[in-house]
């Protein structure tokens, strides 16, 4: 081993442990933002080490992919909103699946067109990086097009609505068989001079397509989930990438991205009281009832004012608010601390009820209220404020929906049966702050809004909540 | 030949056992980003990119090599400044 050979496997041997510990201060509330500094070192580290091992090579490529990809990423970081960022993280997702795929292709013609080689794949580059180019191009394109997928569902470009098409789980089984019988042929069968190459082309196109039927079905309301699945899925690829240029650093990362975001994923699933096979076969939230025709379904529906909400705001003496989707919507986050920090001087104890899956995604909205500035303390989970409610003076729901249904504990029939929830129901008063009697994520009625108890108060959360400010200082 | 395979799915799953362990009871204020921050990390495919594209001429391989470094490189810069973008907020009420 030369000199140079040993300080990059040191190197790399540094980074891998420093992704390892990056990873777990990440998963601290404590540590986190210092573990994502440490998992950038380790990256900062592993680019260092490679091109330590590349020496002197000719660098225009690199540098033009690299200076393009520098500016993009951050131009976008920093200009996406917070309340985008689930669609971002998906878009991320789907630009380093594309990267390991693309690598693959690349090592391709590299290694055997470039070269001008003759025989199989196998034969050229070895059986096991035949058989890993294959799986890094099929996994690394299925993750970017099954991420583009859940960036258009995420961000309203496409209907959240399950699309799903006849015979769609045969359609899957047929892409996935038909896929690895292309990789099989395109690394052993065929000379990879000639038909090879199509077959490549034709692994690289399916995978794709079978990115888009893999993720159509499955709901808007779950894409939180398949993007932390497909976010496995890109460490896998990246994994699959390490074994075709041997490469430990690469294998390690991958792996351990590839196993931290299956574990995710099965967190999520649990607080949605879903099993991951259920979430992955879609159709979840297609139901009968379409977001449209869920309206006209709603009897005894008590509409308010926010003079009315007010005056009953001004003698309450506890109150907790449910955010959901609508406050991120409407950017209603400072709105809501003004309001809570008003009701505060008047002598009333205001708490957060935050859904594991409120929003878009875990955490969507702790990270929302955290820009407001929040106090953390006023946060409460689920499972702590759930007991809480029932002495709970006013329920302010704020742009949520599935979340507060009592359906999901009383109707076995409805989709999201089982579904843990917040009952805001058990509350004294309950206002619902909704821009129309529209679905939710999941397409289904929500029997709060009829109880006796509640009263809508239709419009966009941030106007309404000015409202309430408003008639709150006259009073 | 088949001895660096083995020895690569030895790595491989030690590594995913790592992965299983570190992330255990994870509250779930910090789902997003360290989902967005774990996607940051399976940028390190850039590592294989920067071997994609070593020469100067104008080849299919060096086009693609250059297009996964740049996919690579908005996954990695991206992807750690929007986490932490996120920890921020979380951690300057903290202390």
């Amino acid at each position: 081993m030369s000199t140079t050979a040993t300080v990059v496997a040191i190197v790399y041997l540094v980074s891998a442990c420093l992704f390892i510990f990056g990873l777990k201060q990440m998963s601290r509330i404590r540590t986190s933002r210092r573990g994502n500094v440490v998992a950038a070192i380790a990256m900062a580290l592993a680019v260092a080490g490679t091109l330590l091992e590349l020496g002197l090579v000719d660098f225009r490529w690199i540098l033009a992919g690299v200076v393009a990809g520098a500016v993009i990423g951050a131009f976008a970081a920093l200009r996406v909103p917070m309340t985008a960022m689930p669609e971002m993280v998906a878009l991320l997702n789907g630009a380093g699946g594309g990267a390991s795929a693309l690598v693959g292709l690349a090592f391709f013609y590299t290694h055997v067109i470039e070269a001008r080689r003759s025989g199989t794949v196998a034969e050229i580059v070895g059986s096991a990086s035949a058989l890993t180019l294959f799986l890094s191009v099929w996994v690394g394109a299925l993750t970017a097009s099954g991420s583009l997928v859940a960036f258009a569902k995420l961000s309203g470009r496409m209907s959240g609505a399950p699309i799903l098409l006849p015979g769609r789980h045969l359609l899957n089984v047929a892409l996935v068989l038909g896929t690895v019988a292309v990789g099989v042929a395109f690394g052993w069968a065929v000379p990879g001079m000639g038909s090879g190459t199509s077959l490549l082309w034709i692994l690289f196109v399916a995978s794709l397509v079978l990115g888009v039927t893999l993720v159509i079905p499955i709901g808007g309301a779950d894409m939180p989930v398949v993007v932390s699945l497909l976010n496995s899925y890109s460490g896998v690829a990246a994994s699959m990438t390490g074994f075709v240029i041997g490469n430990n650093l690469l294998i390690i990362a991958g792996a351990m991205v590839g196993a931290a975001g299956l574990i995710l994923t099965q967190i999520m699933c649990k607080a949605m009281n879903r099993s991951l096979a259920n979430v992955v076969l879609g159709g979840f939230g297609g139901g009968d009832s379409s977001p449209d025709s869920g309206a006209g379904e709603y009897q005894n529906v008590r509409s308010a004012d926010a003079e009315e909400a007010a005056m009953v705001l001004e003698a309450a003496r506890s109150v907790v608010v449910v955010p959901g989707y609508g406050l991120a919507v409407a950017q209603a986050q400072h709105a809501v601390r003004e309001l809570a920090d008003l009701l505060n001087q008047r002598g009333a104890r205001v708490a957060y009820a935050i859904h594991p899956v409120a929003g878009r995604m875990p955490g969507h909205m702790n990270v929302l209220l955290a820009e407001a500035d929040v106090p953390y303390e006023q946060l409460w989970e689920m499972d702590r404020i759930n007991p809480e409610l029932k002495s709970t003076d006013v329920v302010l729901v704020l742009g949520a929906n599935d979340v507060v249904n009592p359906a999901a504990q009383s109707s076995p029939n409805s989709p999201i049966y089982g579904m843990p929830i917040i009952e805001a129901h058990q509350a004294k008063n309950v206002f619902v702050i909704k821009r129309s009697l529209g679905a939710g994520y999941a397409g289904i009625k929500n029997e709060l809004f009829e109880q006796p108890n509640t009263s809508m108060i239709f419009g966009d959360a941030k106007k309404v909540l000015q409202d309430l400010i408003a008639e709150m200082k006259q009073l | 030949m088949m001895g660096m395979l083995l020895f690569g799915i030895y790595v491989f799953v030690l590594a995913i056992f790592v992965g299983f362990e570190v992330i255990n009871k994870v509250p779930s204020t910090l789902h997003t980003p360290l989902m967005s921050g774990a996607n940051a990390i399976s940028g390190i495919t850039i590592v294989g990119a920067l071997h994609a594209a070593t020469t100067a001429e104008v080849t299919v391989s060096n086009l693609l090599g250059a297009l996964a470094i740049a996919f690579a490189t908005i996954n990695v810069i991206g992807g750690f400044m929007v986490t932490d973008r996120m920890l921020r907020m979380f951690g300057e009420k903290r202390r």
